[in-house]
């Protein structure tokens, strides 16, 4: 496929992989650990472990599989909120897939559609919208969730209800914001961290310019990549060079999509229709601060928030469950007790298991189960001497 | 959730509301075009245009130029060590 195949390239992979180890070992020579390096997106941790691009790297690199996979994030409480809004009755619940089996606090979408919600799964706000169309006796909510990537389609869709006067429409808005997240990050002192790949879509929308305050406060170097392996790679290699001319800087890789404004159309809807929430709760990370999106008052008749009753109860995670430090990169999976074993991607505890995005499931789908890649086991140092 | 496809734009089926066809490998699906047209880039002149969709909406032109010179880099790159592979430097 046209902008697909030609970035999976094998001659192409083993060029930049050669590279990537040349860099490696130059900047691990004086060092006891690996150049750990954070991808932000839950895709990009989706396309790691689909194309074994961990075990292609070598042992002086390490990726920590960051906090942006829209559902690992989502908190309890706030899915307790959405079932809550689903169980009224008359009212028609819309969502994207991936967020129909996260777990609440007592159970999930599924199971609610199940006991007899009328929940469905959409592939577009636009066709929320629609159900709203046909259905216009009843209150139509869509489950607004994710990153910067789909807000302005949410945004849109809002717009698009208000210019036809759609009434039974509303939103259940939880989109969150990337940049927030990542000083979060940064300020733990637990984090050890050498650089980022940036997410490719979230950027497309707010463009590189946000990044700038992780490059000149936080010193750490940032390469905005798209999603196919050459990409990461590629991407992998310009965060190195960086590191190698002690460089912090915001880099593009993924120009052919991303320009450096973003997308002026979406983020203009994004300003009608949304304002920044002073504190939003993070799975994981808990509370943070300006890290959210909520309808803003003059579109208060499309938001479920202000039309429906809701519990706004803060729920703790499971005891067992160790997806706040997986989200943070202080853990792997299966450091996890329960990772494999109480919690897998049918029965999901934490919710790392359940998008195909989360570290856990993909840990879990491409068989990290107990141990990490046969690559990985060996020592930094010994792994060098045998490869010289 | 943060899933992008490219695909063509092979028709605009309503100006009026910014909706087009588009093509992803042979299957055709409407999706939204208001997020990638402006006064330099109408309605009218996207079809045949290469977009990343996603959930229902173009968000974003593909920049040929940008596209080929990613791929000349790392073309580059694999004939430099290929190069030197058989050179016996590698």
């Amino acid at each position: 496929m046209k902008y697909v195949s030609e970035y999976r390239d094998p001659q192409k992979v083993d060029g930049v992989l050669q590279e990537i180890r040349q860099l490696g070992e130059a900047l691990t020579a004086k060092k006891e650990r690996p150049i750990k390096l954070m991808e932000i997106c839950g895709g990009h941790t989706h396309a790691i472990f689909k194309y074994g691009l961990e075990d292609l790297l070598p042992p002086t690199i390490e990726m920590i599989h960051g906090p942006g996979c829209p559902v690992c994030i989502m908190p309890k409480g706030r899915l307790d909120d959405a079932i809550a809004i689903a169980e009224n009755p008359n009212v028609i619940f819309t969502t994207f897939g991936d967020a129909m089996r996260v777990p609440g606090s007592k159970h999930s979408l599924l199971q609610a559609k199940a006991k007899g919600a009328d929940i469905r799964m959409v592939y577009s706000p636009l066709d929320a919208l629609q159900i709203a169309k046909v259905n216009c006796d009843r209150p139509v909510v869509f489950f607004a969730i994710g990153f910067e990537t789909t807000a302005p389609s949410t945004a849109l869709t809002v717009l698009q209800a208000a210019a036809e006067g759609i009434e039974n429409f509303s939103l259940f808005c939880n989109h969150v914001l990337v940049v927030p997240a990542l000083e979060a990050l940064l300020s733990n002192p637990d984090l050890q961290l050498d650089g980022f790949i940036g997410p490719g879509h979230v950027s497309m929308v707010i463009g590189t310019e946000p990044y700038r305050v992780i490059a000149e406060r936080y010193r750490k170097p940032l390469v905005v990549s798209g999603f196919e392996p050459l990409d990461l790679l590629q991407s992998i290699w310009m965060v190195l060079q960086q590191l190698v001319e002690q460089r912090c800087e915001v880099e593009n890789q993924y120009a052919r999509f991303v320009q450096s404004e973003g997308n002026p159309v979406g983020l203009d809807a994004m300003r009608q229709v949304f304002q920044v929430r002073e504190a939003f709760e993070w799975r994981g990370l808990g509370d943070i601060p300006q890290s959210g999106l909520k309808m803003r008052p003059e579109y208060a008749q499309f938001d479920a928030e202000v039309k429906f009753t809701l519990p706004h109860r803060q729920v703790a995670d499971h005891k067992a469950c160790a997806c706040g430090e997986i989200l943070k990169g202080v853990k792997k999976p299966w450091e996890c007790k329960v990772f494999g074993t109480g919690c897998t991607p049918e029965h999901p505890i934490g919710a790392c298991m359940v998008s195909s995005e989360g570290a856990c499931a993909a840990y879990y789908k491409y068989g990290r189960l107990s141990l990490e890649s046969p690559a990985k086991k060996q020592p930094l140092r010994q792994e060098l001497e045998m490869s010289t | 959730m943060c899933l992008g496809i490219p695909g063509q734009i092979v028709e605009i089926t309503s100006a009026e509301q910014k909706l087009a066809i588009i093509d992803v490998g042979g299957v055709k699906r409407q999706v939204n075009i208001a997020c990638i047209v402006d006064t330099d880039h109408p309605v009218e002149s996207c079809v045949g245009d290469w977009v990343l969709v996603h959930v229902g909406f173009a968000m974003s032109r593909v920049d040929p130029t940008e596209a080929a010179e990613t791929l000349s880099l790392l073309e580059e790159l694999a004939e430099v060590h290929q190069a030197m592979a058989a050179s016996g430097l590698n």
